[in-house]
């Protein structure tokens, strides 16, 4: 009965085609983005700010960035973390090399660093396709990271490739509390997600899901294969690169090129995965749900053992950890493939009728 | 050119150790279209059961039994509870499924058999070969060959199985068409499970010479991730291509490692060492341009 849009006429063009056309929606996001910019720098605590909020935005945005190349165009990708490490590495070297640089400026230097080397690694995807090509942007994840740690040019000459991040300042005012950097990722995730959504809907998008849903069709219909893919191979690699810059320079401080392992490039793949292939709502719901399982488990599993009265080793807990992550994955890919975002698409058709379904 | 030929033979011998594990990839992305990440987690699997089994007082054969029972079970299951879940759904779905399944076995077995880092003793020792060293001085190792030779063994009977074997026709025409397959009556849900415990028992192969070599450890489950140069450079259907491929890999492989890092070190200073890691990746990017579906693969063609 609330969650309704008959009566909500669009008589003009713009008002049909914004973001959110139904009224309740953009109420609601407003609502949750005055929680988000204003409720939770006052309520939360520091460890949920560093500990979950940071790294869960981050996330989503790598997961953003993974989603337009493997959901939308449909370019199965497993190197994402090596985007990530380019991001990082990058805005880390124009902030040093580079008298007085804005840090913005900086940032998104690293994300077209990220977005160039991802070209570059996306030229194969103009023959290969499929599975061939998930394994070939595996060479990206291993080269780049062998480059970062073997030419000690790009980490200052620092042993085995750990760089600390520069602190941050706009306007000499410091960015160094976790509020400060919970904005600050806050709104760059907002930005990016915003301009994100509107690349999805423009013909940037349409193309994308033109050659993912068949390449030759979309061929056959004008739409120029090269400069598709490749696009999408920029942009993603662009936003994986952002979302690597904050990853180092908000999240950890410290970075080093092993931290950017095939293990990160899996799980921002589960994220896409479980969040929803092809959805920007989706990558919020999957970033949340794989960074809150381990921490779930970790709090479940004590209670769990006294209560079958089990003593569990150290190490076993973090088997058990691994078993349980691996058979929720399956659990989730049998029971909704789909991922997350269609549950709560199921949830708005339910809504609709809610609470008289007759 | 001593010096030469030995780096090209051990990089034949590691090759087919890489060929091994790609073995496993092949034969069920050849039935299924099931592109099984867990493979890797399957000879980790296999040798940790061997050794576990055998510090559970069993003797050396009894245990390798035991192991491939485990295999058998672990197919059973995983037909049961994940591949019969997911009919229809697109090979990226599947694929995920099998890295969680990875994940699975990755916790599974060490809860089981312990974690401890164990060799296994098969009674073949790794020395060189004394009489080819005596009249080359080319040495190569008796357990290279033993190796080379149970690989080359199980290619041959796999090959036989599929060519002659009631089992191995209706696995072909699985391959071929599952549609077609199952309105003839073949049992697909069977198939599927006796793909899956035959790579079992690849993975059981693979399981016991790598870990003989290097010893029993979490390690092993990476040895996946050396199999998939080999996998697209030979392509992902091919039996013969996975030993092609293994072999083209390990001989190149060996040579980069040899030959690259002095010249890099020549222009840059610095240690290059560890190429290793992406070389293979790179070489078979480099070959996939020039041939897209792999040495051996069927030539996708697409139909509008």
């Amino acid at each position: 009965m609330l969650y309704r849009e008959s009566g909500q006429f669009k008589v003009s063009y713009q008002s049909d085609s914004q973001i959110f056309p139904i009224l309740q929606d953009r109420i609601g996001i407003i609502v949750m983005l005055a929680i988000a910019v204003v409720g939770v720098p006052f309520f939360a605590s520091e460890y949920l700010l560093n500990a979950i909020l940071v790294p869960f935005l981050i996330f989503s945005l790598a997961t953003l960035g993974l989603n337009f190349l493997t959901g939308y165009a449909g370019q199965l990708s497993l190197g994402s973390a090596a985007f990530m490490a380019v991001g990082a590495f990058a805005a880390y070297n124009f902030q040093l090399r580079i008298e007085g640089i804005p840090f913005i400026v900086s940032f998104i230097l690293g994300g077209v660093c990220a977005a160039m080397v991802g070209i570059a690694f996306g030229l194969p995807s103009l023959r290969i396709k499929g599975f061939y090509l998930a394994v070939a942007t595996l060479a990206a994840q291993f080269f780049v990271l062998w480059c970062l740690t073997k030419f000690s040019w790009f980490s200052n000459d620092s042993a085995s490739g750990v760089i600390s991040a520069q602190p941050l300042s706009i306007f000499d005012y410091p960015i160094n509390t976790p509020v400060s950097k919970y904005l600050l990722v806050l709104a760059i995730v907002l930005v990016l997600f915003w301009i994100g959504k509107n690349i999805v809907r423009s013909s940037t998008g349409r193309s994308w899901m033109a050659v993912r849903d068949m390449d030759v069709a979309a061929e056959v219909i004008g739409i120029p294969l090269m400069k598709t893919k490749l696009i999408a191979f920029a942009i993603s690699s662009f936003y994986c690169g952002i979302a690597g810059v904050l990853y180092a320079f908000c999240y950890l401080g410290t970075v080093e090129p092993d931290g950017f392992s095939l293990e990160l490039s899996f799980k921002i793949l589960f994220m896409v995965i479980i969040g929803g292939v092809g959805s920007i709502l989706g990558n919020f719901l999957g970033a949340a749900f794989i960074l809150l399982l381990p921490i779930a488990l970790d709090l479940t599993l004590p209670y769990i053992s006294q209560l079958l009265h089990l003593p569990i080793a150290g190490s076993t807990v973090s088997h058990i950890q691994l078993m349980v992550f691996g058979a929720l994955i399956i659990f989730f890919l049998i029971v909704e493939p789909h991922g997350l975002a269609r549950l709560w698409q199921i949830a708005k058709e339910k809504l609709r009728l809610w609470p008289f379904p007759h | 050119m001593q010096f030469f030929i030995e780096i090209v033979i051990s990089g034949i011998f590691s090759g087919l150790m890489y060929a091994l594990v790609a073995l496993g990839f092949v034969l069920i992305f050849k039935a299924s279209g099931v592109f099984n990440f867990a493979q890797g987690a399957m000879v980790y699997c296999a040798a940790l059961a061997v050794v576990g089994l055998i510090d559970f007082g069993l003797p050396m054969w009894l245990a390798v039994i035991g192991s491939f029972l485990f295999m058998v079970l672990i197919a059973i299951s995983t037909e049961k509870f994940v591949l019969s879940k997911l009919v229809n759904q697109p090979p990226i779905t599947l694929f995920m499924a099998t890295i969680g399944l990875s994940f699975f076995l990755d916790g599974f077995a060490p809860i089981i058999f312990g974690t401890d880092v164990r060799p296994i003793e098969l009674g073949i020792v790794d020395e060189p070969i004394l009489s080819i060293m005596d009249s080359t001085g080319i040495g190569i190792s008796k357990f290279d060959l033993t190796a080379s030779g149970v690989i080359i063994l199980l290619v041959v009977v796999l090959a036989l199985l599929f060519q002659y074997t009631k089992i191995g026709r209706a696995l072909r025409a699985v391959a071929d068409d599952h549609q077609a397959a199952l309105s003839l009556g073949i049992p697909l849900k069977n198939i599927w499970t006796i793909v899956w415990c035959i790579a079992g028992f690849v993975a059981l192969i693979a399981g016991l010479l790598w870990g003989s070599r290097n010893g029993v450890q979490f390690a092993l489950s990476l040895t996946a991730l050396k199999a998939l140069p080999v996998l697209i450079l030979g392509g992902f259907t091919s039996v013969p291509g996975a030993i092609v491929g293994g072999i083209i890999i390990g001989v190149s492989e060996k040579l980069a490692e040899i030959y690259i890092p002095p010249v890099l070190q020549d222009f840059f200073g610095g240690n290059f060492g560890g190429i290793e890691s992406w070389f293979s990746y790179v070489f078979a990017l480099m070959f996939l341009l020039f041939r897209p579906e792999g040495l051996f693969g069927e030539k996708h063609i697409d139909r509008v």
